[in-house]
Formats: C-alpha cells, sequence, structure tokens
C-alpha cells in the first residue's frame, strides 16, 4: 500500500488532468482502506479505554446515586477524606521506592548472575513468584508476618534469636492484686514489699494470675512454710500463688492447698540497694541469712515477670506498608532481573573487553560502562515498575488485617473501597480514579516518548 | 451464618473461591419421592450464601419438599454476594425462583426496587401462627410481608470453657457486674477472662450491639438502628463507657487489647477452646459451637457450653438475632412452586429437618424443641424463642454496608480503634456519628 502511494504521489507534470484525477481516486483509495483496516482496532479501543475514561470522568461529578450533578464536590471532598490522604500518602511511598529498590537489585543480580554457573537454574528460581498469582502470595505472606510465632514463619525466627541471646522469664503472667499481698508494684514492673522488714521477721507475698499446670514439677504447697516463724537474724518467707483451684480460698492470706511459686528470685533491698539475692525453693520459701540489723524492703525484681518477647509487629499500622513492599519485592525481583539480564546480554563485549585491557577493575566496569550502556533498559524497567506499582491492589487488599487497613491503604484500593467495598460512592470512586489516571499519565507519556525515539 | 459471610480475610479468599465453584456445579435436580405430587413436573430453583455442610443440609429440607410436592428443586450458592448475583441473574432473564436473603438491608432493596412477590395468604396466615410478630415486622417492607425467617442466629451467647470456670471457682454470671467480677477471678487463676476477636471489627459491633439493646432498651436501639437517633445519644456514650470497663481491662482480654486487634474470629475461639487454651470465654453468636466441635474437637454441652449475654444494669438479658429469610421473586419461571416452597418452610415440620441434622436455630415458635440434635442448640432455640417480640435484629447489619458492613471503615474501624484506646467514649461515639450521617446520607 505504501508502496503504491509513494508512485501515485511522485511528481508528475500537473497538466495531465485524467491522470491527476486518477490519482486523487485511488489516494482516497488508498485513505479507505487504510481506515478500513484500522476501525476494529479504534473502534475496541474506543469501547474499552476511551468511552470508559470519559464516563469516568463524567461520573466523577455526579453523587453517590448518580443522578445529582454535584460539580467539584466529590474532588474537594476526596482531598478532605483522611483516609485518601493516607492513601495518596502510602501510593507516594509506593512509587518512590518500590522501583528504585526493584531495578537496583535486579541490577545486582543480574550482574552477579552472569557470573556464576548456574546461571539458568538461579534465574529460573528468582523469576518463580512471577508465576506465583498476587491472590495467592499475599495470602502467603499474610501468614508469613503473623504476629503469633507458632504462626508467622518471620517471628518465629526473629523470637526465636532473641531468645537465643536473652532467658525467658518464669512467671510472665504473674501479678499482685491492687493493693493485696503488702506489694507494690514498681515501673520497672518489678514488686517489692509496701512496708519494710527486719531480720526476724517473716513475710508473706501472694501473687496470682499463673496457672496450676505452668507451675514447675515438683512445686510444693505454702502453707507449712508460711508457719514457719523466722529466727532472730534471718529475714524469711514465701512467695506463693494465692488462688485456690476452684476458688474458695481468702485472699490475702495463705491457704492449705495454695501452692509456692518456686524459681522467683527474691532481693533484699536496703536503702534502694541490693544486698542479698537469693531464689525461692519448691514451696516458694526463702530467707536470708546474716543480714545486718535494719529495715529492708523484700523486691522480686522485673526479670521474673518479663513478658516473653513478641516479635515484630510486621502488620501494625507502622510497618504494614514496607512490609507489603516486601512481599511485591519478592514477587517482581525476577522480573526486573530478567529484563536486565537480557539487557545486559545484548552488551557489545568489546567495550567491556577494551576497558578491561586499560587495566579497569570490574566496580569501574560497573560503574561507567554496564550502567551507562543499560539505561535505556533500567528506564524501561523502572518506569513499567511505576505504572505497575501505582495500580497496586491486591497485595494491599490482602495483607492488611482489618484494623491497619486504612494505615495500608493505597489509591487503587481506596478507589475499590469507596466505589464498591461497601461506600458504594461511586462517583467519588471515579474521581480517585480520575486522580489515578493524572498520576499515571505522564510516566505513559514518558513510555511513548521513549519507544518513539527508540523507533527511529 | 453471620460468621460464615465474615469471618477472616483468608478464609473470606478460600470461600470465594469455592463459592464460585459451587455456583459453575450448582446442585443437580432432585428427583421426586412420594407424597401427592401436586406439583409434579416442576422446578424451583433456590439461592443462597449456603455452601458445604449448610448447603448439604438446606438440601435435605428441599427433599422432602419434593418427596411432600413432586416439584424438583435446584440450589445455586451465590457465595456472598446475593444481591450483585441475584440482580445479575435477574437482569440476564435467569432469577432464580425463591432467594434466601441473609439481611435485612438487602431485603429492603430487593423489595424497593420491585423484585420480590408478597407472601401468599397460606403462608401469611403460617407466618402469624408459627412465629413472633417481630419475625414479620423484620420480613415486611412498608407493611408489606414478603420474607419469610426460616433460619436464625442467636448472638447473644457466651461461651465459656466449664473447665476453666470450675478451675477458677466462678458460676455463669447473671449480671454485666458479676460477668466482670467472674472474669477478674477467672483472670486470677491464670487464665485470661475473655478472648476479643478485635481484628475482626463485626465481633466488636456484636459485643456493643448487646451492651446497647440490654441498657438503653429496644426502642432506642431500633431508633439507632435506623439512625433516628444520633450516635452521638447520651445512651450511646454510657453503653461505650461500659463496654469500655471491659476493654480497657488488661487482666480481662486475652493478650490486652493489642493482642485482641491481632486475634480473627477463629482465633478467638481457638483461645477458649484450642489445644492451648489462653481466655476462659468468648463471646459471640451460637455459630461459635459449630467452630469448637468441628475445627477443636469440643464436645458441646460437656467441654463447651454457653450462658446468655447478661442484663446490663437495669435492662432485660438481650437477645441480638439475625436470619435468613426466604422470599419469592417476581421474575422466576415457577413461582406458583416457590410460594409452595415458601409455605413449606414456614411449617415446623420443615425446620425440624434440619434441626435434626444440626448447625440450624429455627425462629418458629411451634417447632418441637426435641427435634434439635443436642441440649445445648436446644438451649439456644428457646432462649431465642422465648425472648418472642424482644428480639432485635445485629444492628450493624440494618445500618448501609459502608458503615456497619466494611473492614476497614465505619463502625467496625471506630470499635476497633475504641479497643485500642478506650479512653474516650464521648469521642468515639461522635466519629461513629460522623461515619453513620455520612453512610445514611449516602443511601439515600
Amino acid at each position: 500500500m505504501t508502496a503504491t502511494l509513494v508512485n501515485e504521489a511522485g511528481p508528475r507534470p500537473p497538466a495531465a488532468s485524467p491522470g491527476a484525477s486518477r490519482a486523487r481516486r485511488s489516494r482516497r483509495r488508498a485513505r479507505v482502506i487504510a481506515l478500513l483496516f484500522v476501525l476494529p482496532a479504534l473502534l475496541l479501543l474506543g469501547a474499552l479505554v476511551v468511552y470508559p475514561v470519559l464516563f469516568s470522568v463524567g461520573r466523577s461529578f455526579f453523587d453517590a446515586s448518580g443522578t445529582r450533578f454535584v460539580g467539584g464536590d466529590n474532588y474537594t471532598e476526596m482531598f478532605r477524606d483522611p483516609a485518601t490522604l493516607k492513601a495518596i500518602r502510602n501510593t507516594t511511598i509506593w512509587v518512590v521506592v518500590a522501583p528504585a529498590l526493584l531495578t537496583g537489585l535486579g541490577l545486582i543480580l543480574a550482574v552477579l548472575v552472569e557470573k556464576v554457573r548456574w546461571a539458568t537454574a538461579f534465574k529460573l528460581l528468582l523469576f518463580m513468584p512471577m508465576a506465583v498469582s498476587f491472590l495467592a502470595a499475599g495470602i502467603i505472606f499474610r501468614l508469613a508476618y503473623d504476629e503469633d510465632p507458632d504462626k508467622g514463619v518471620l517471628n518465629a525466627a526473629a523470637v526465636s534469636v532473641h531468645d537465643m541471646f536473652q532467658d525467658t522469664s518464669a512467671y510472665p503472667t504473674a501479678r499482685a492484686r491492687d493493693g493485696q499481698g503488702g506489694l507494690t508494684k514498681a515501673s520497672d514492673g518489678a514488686y517489692r514489699t509496701t512496708g519494710t522488714v527486719s531480720p526476724g521477721q517473716s513475710v508473706a507475698l501472694g501473687l496470682v494470675g499463673v496457672l496450676p499446670a505452668d507451675l514447675p514439677d515438683g512445686t510444693e504447697p505454702a502453707y507449712e512454710a508460711a508457719r514457719r516463724t523466722a529466727g532472730a537474724d534471718e529475714l524469711s518467707g514465701v512467695v506463693y500463688l494465692d488462688f485456690t483451684p476452684g476458688g474458695g480460698g481468702k485472699q490475702g492470706v495463705v491457704d492449705r492447698r495454695e501452692n509456692g511459686l518456686p524459681g522467683m528470685k527474691v532481693e533484699a533491698v536496703r536503702a534502694g540497694e541490693s544486698v542479698a539475692t537469693t531464689t525461692t525453693a519448691s514451696d516458694g520459701s526463702f530467707r536470708f541469712d546474716g543480714l545486718d540489723d535494719g529495715a529492708y524492703t523484700v523486691r522480686l525484681p522485673a526479670s521474673n515477670f518479663a513478658a516473653p518477647y513478641e516479635g515484630i509487629s510486621w502488620l501494625g499500622p507502622t510497618l504494614v506498608t514496607p512490609a507489603i513492599i516486601g512481599a511485591y519485592l519478592w514477587i517482581w525481583t525476577g522480573f526486573a532481573m530478567v529484563l536486565i539480564g537480557a539487557g545486559l546480554s545484548a552488551l557489545p563485549r568489546d567495550s567491556l573487553e577494551a576497558a578491561r585491557m586499560d587495566g579497569a577493575n570490574e566496580w569501574q566496569i560497573f560503574r561507567r560502562i554496564t550502567v551507562p550502556l543499560l539505561a535505556p533498559v533500567l528506564t524501561v524497567v523502572f518506569i513499567t515498575l511505576v505504572i505497575n506499582v501505582m495500580k497496586v491492589f491486591d497485595l494491599v487488599y490482602i495483607i492488611a488485617p482489618g484494623p491497619v487497613q486504612e494505615d495500608a491503604t493505597v489509591l487503587a484500593t481506596q478507589m475499590w473501597l469507596v466505589s464498591f467495598g461497601g461506600g458504594n460512592n461511586q462517583g467519588l470512586g471515579s474521581a480517585l480514579g480520575v486522580l489515578l489516571l493524572l498520576l499515571v499519565i505522564p510516566a505513559m507519556v514518558f513510555n511513548v516518548r521513549r519507544f518513539k525515539r527508540s523507533q527511529r | 451464618m453471620m460468621m460464615r459471610r465474615r469471618t477472616t480475610l483468608l478464609t473470606g479468599c478460600t470461600a470465594l473461591v469455592l463459592a464460585l465453584g459451587a455456583t459453575a456445579c450448582g446442585g443437580d435436580p432432585v428427583s421426586a419421592g412420594g407424597g401427592d405430587k401436586a406439583l409434579d413436573g416442576q422446578t424451583v430453583t433456590v439461592a443462597g450464601v449456603w455452601t458445604g455442610t449448610e448447603q448439604k443440609n438446606f438440601q435435605k429440607v428441599l427433599d422432602a419438599f419434593t418427596e411432600k410436592t413432586g416439584a424438583k428443586t435446584t440450589f445455586v450458592s451465590t457465595g456472598d454476594n446475593v444481591s450483585t448475583v441475584v440482580g445479575s441473574k435477574i437482569e440476564g432473564g435467569n432469577a432464580p425462583d425463591v432467594v434466601m436473603v441473609p439481611q435485612v438491608g438487602v431485603l429492603k432493596q430487593f423489595a424497593q426496587k420491585g423484585w420480590l412477590k408478597p407472601l401468599s395468604a397460606t403462608a401469611q396466615k403460617s407466618v402469624d401462627a408459627n412465629f413472633a410478630p417481630v419475625w414479620k415486622n423484620y420480613g415486611s417492607v412498608d407493611d408489606t410481608l414478603y420474607g419469610l425467617y426460616f433460619k436464625a442466629a442467636h448472638k447473644s451467647t457466651v461461651w465459656y470453657s466449664p473447665d476453666a470456670l470450675t478451675q477458677a471457682g466462678v458460676e455463669p454470671p447473671k449480671s454485666y457486674d458479676d460477668l466482670l467480677k467472674a472474669g477478674r477471678t477467672v483472670s486470677d487463676s491464670g487464665l485470661a477472662a475473655f478472648s476479643v476477636a478485635g481484628q475482626d471489627g463485626w465481633t466488636l459491633t456484636d459485643w456493643f450491639e448487646n451492651v446497647y439493646l440490654s441498657q438503653a432498651g429496644p426502642e432506642k436501639y431500633d431508633a439507632l438502628a435506623t439512625h433516628q437517633l444520633k450516635w452521638t445519644d447520651a445512651s450511646v456514650v454510657k453503653a461505650l463507657t461500659t463496654l469500655g470497663e471491659l476493654f480497657k481491662d488488661k487482666q480481662l482480654i486475652a493478650g490486652g487489647q493489642k493482642g485482641a486487634l491481632n486475634t480473627d474470629f477463629p482465633g478467638s475461639v481457638e483461645k477458649v477452646f484450642g489445644p492451648k487454651p489462653e481466655a476462659g470465654m468468648v463471646y459471640e453468636g451460637d455459630f461459635v459451637a459449630g467452630v469448637a466441635k468441628d475445627q477443636f474437637g469440643r464436645k458441646i454441652g460437656e467441654d463447651a457450653n454457653f450462658f446468655p449475654f447478661p442484663a446490663v444494669g437495669a435492662g432485660k438479658p438481650p437477645v441480638v438475632s439475625g436470619g435468613d429469610a426466604a422470599v419469592v421473586l417476581k421474575d422466576g419461571k415457577s413461582q406458583k412452586a416457590g410460594m409452595a416452597l415458601l409455605e413449606y418452610l414456614a411449617t415446623p415440620e420443615a425446620a425440624a429437618v434440619w434441626a435434626e441434622a444440626g448447625g440450624f436455630l429455627s425462629p418458629n415458635k411451634n417447632v418441637d424443641l426435641a427435634s434439635y440434635g443436642d441440649d445445648v442448640t436446644r438451649e439456644t432455640a428457646k432462649s431465642l424463642v422465648a425472648a418472642g417480640d424482644s428480639v432485635r435484629f445485629d444492628m450493624s447489619d440494618q445500618a448501609p454496608a459502608a458503615f456497619g458492613g466494611t473492614k476497614g471503615a465505619g463502625e467496625w474501624k471506630l470499635l476497633q480503634d475504641f479497643l485500642r484506646d478506650p479512653s474516650d467514649p464521648k469521642g468515639t461515639a461522635a466519629k461513629l456519628e460522623a461515619a453513620a450521617a455520612k453512610a445514611y446520607e449516602g443511601q439515600g
């Protein structure tokens, strides 16, 4: 067709009038044929892209029911809603962090993979998450990030590493009843006797909140120990569980069936300083020998009650967005690596060789040769990811638990939630959609321009 | 039911996938048995949210109907979103004859769109004879009766592990104050008192509704449910303060507030009835028994039991409920047979079929309690029927979804915030009012 056009449109003497009209006719025919060829694509594009975009723009000026024209109200409402503002903030974080990280990671991996022997196997492995659907990946990561170490693998790791370096306390749940048991709670979680005691006296320190099943083996009732009187130069006492199984015990008194709390660290404190330390026996009794006369307080240090380390709150309000970005990286790293890897293998080897011959080290080659030569590929990957990140939806929707959903929300989820996920305000939803469109357009324009340039 | 619809996100996703599958396979027409065969040759299509065991048990009811009348039945599972699925089926000219509608709001929406056929005289008579008037009200829109409540949920049951309560030496409490006192004793024994599923907003709305219904009374409850009463009303602040007493007490809630916010509904049941109990009691509807039994192998009545949600202050003990109503669509192909099915479902006989199979409560007061499979279900059914007209439907289900039924928004989210920091009931009430005003206006 082009060939005909060129032939017919070639410079000809204008005098030959029948020839000119024939040329015009055939030119028109060519245009009609061209139009016919483009028509299906135009129709499809019009119906599937242009019309919906225009419809959304129009819809965004109407209220929830779609009958009342509200002008720009949806747009002002949008920027007043704290959830939308959060969505804009989060989308910004996503766009700034995720594509840059991914391109960087992809580049590093691609360069490194080139140098290993099992390159293909390695690439395959990294590329595999791409085959997992976002929904499935979301469910996997929701579990992996679970805060309960029994469920979430990441916290299981965090907790076991932490516990390797720090012992867990014996009675994390134990506590004194408010104003009972003669104990006062200090700000650091330790308990100390409210009054002072001196050698020759004994104390009974009652705690509650420990399950009988959690007591160590061989625990004995504290009743006998509590009845013992202290020798003249010793300070003694008992730490006991002030709760009779099945109820019926008297509060603040060592009842017959109440158990001691063995293995509890006890300190004798004088003038704010710990002068003696001991540990309770199997019936919960303890004794300090050879103390100087004077007033002491007995303290149960906080280490007895330290709550077990609970790991990191991955899906808490602060970490939820980084956590979801992490899941996104897991899926897309392979993509970035393979694309950049393809670009890498197309690099002119001679320039690399030349650099090497000139004595450049690997880092210099990477910085000065590889990266500049790869720049077009890196931009394509980067821009593709930017567009992709703007519309991220499934991961955010699935991974973020209900209470933090608003803290994790991005524009795409917000748009869906507002229009269909309960809000049922498709006017406001369309406004959000238009905002998203406006944000994506610069990246699109950039991409199209680049395409044009590279075609020339 | 409610639970099936909203459990966790994860199960929700799987359920969605399953439901899509189920829609595709539908269910085969059931061949006829004995009976008078008045409707021989007709096929009734029934749509509902049920899948799995519930679908199987409902099929038993449908089979009994087939045996009686000769009409064949097909059950189509719609998955969670009944209104969307049914709407598109009507538009596609493929409307089911009968739909089991799971929410009052959806029933209202269907009626307002003019999709529903009013109940026949026979069915109406049956409703009058067999149900407390409150069920008729909830089935009516603008004084026309469209819906027949076939299956109900009882959402005022506190489930406990008898071991834990015996260990602590407490009896099931009779008042809210006793409940807190019993809870403190349980926590002294080493087990947290309650496990609260704060990750699922709907459990928190149910907590609030029980406290509010009992404390403020049914009239205010109805007014608040229709948003004639503002959420900033003193009664709301009072109910939130009352609820806050429990929420703010770290000893009473397993894992404290943070732990509660990280617990979903199945998790909350696990914390009481699972292999490693962390709490003594969990509040939610009768479906807790199903989870405790199916997932954790507890024997209902022995290892798991319930007491009715206690009265708050001077009020009566609340009975919050919900249910699935059967409606007949105007666009169905065999409406006559559909109406006959509704007439059948209104009878105690139909309810007894599912009651025997288990996992079912009937609001029908003439159902023989002996037909329930176990004592605990019998007790819940008895309490539901005995409550008569004081039964109230789940308030959040009556509200527009943007307020009462959306993850991470509206009432769900605000009550979660309240659980995180219960120090400002007034502020929470103000935020609830703002969200409600917006949602009700949007529904407009």
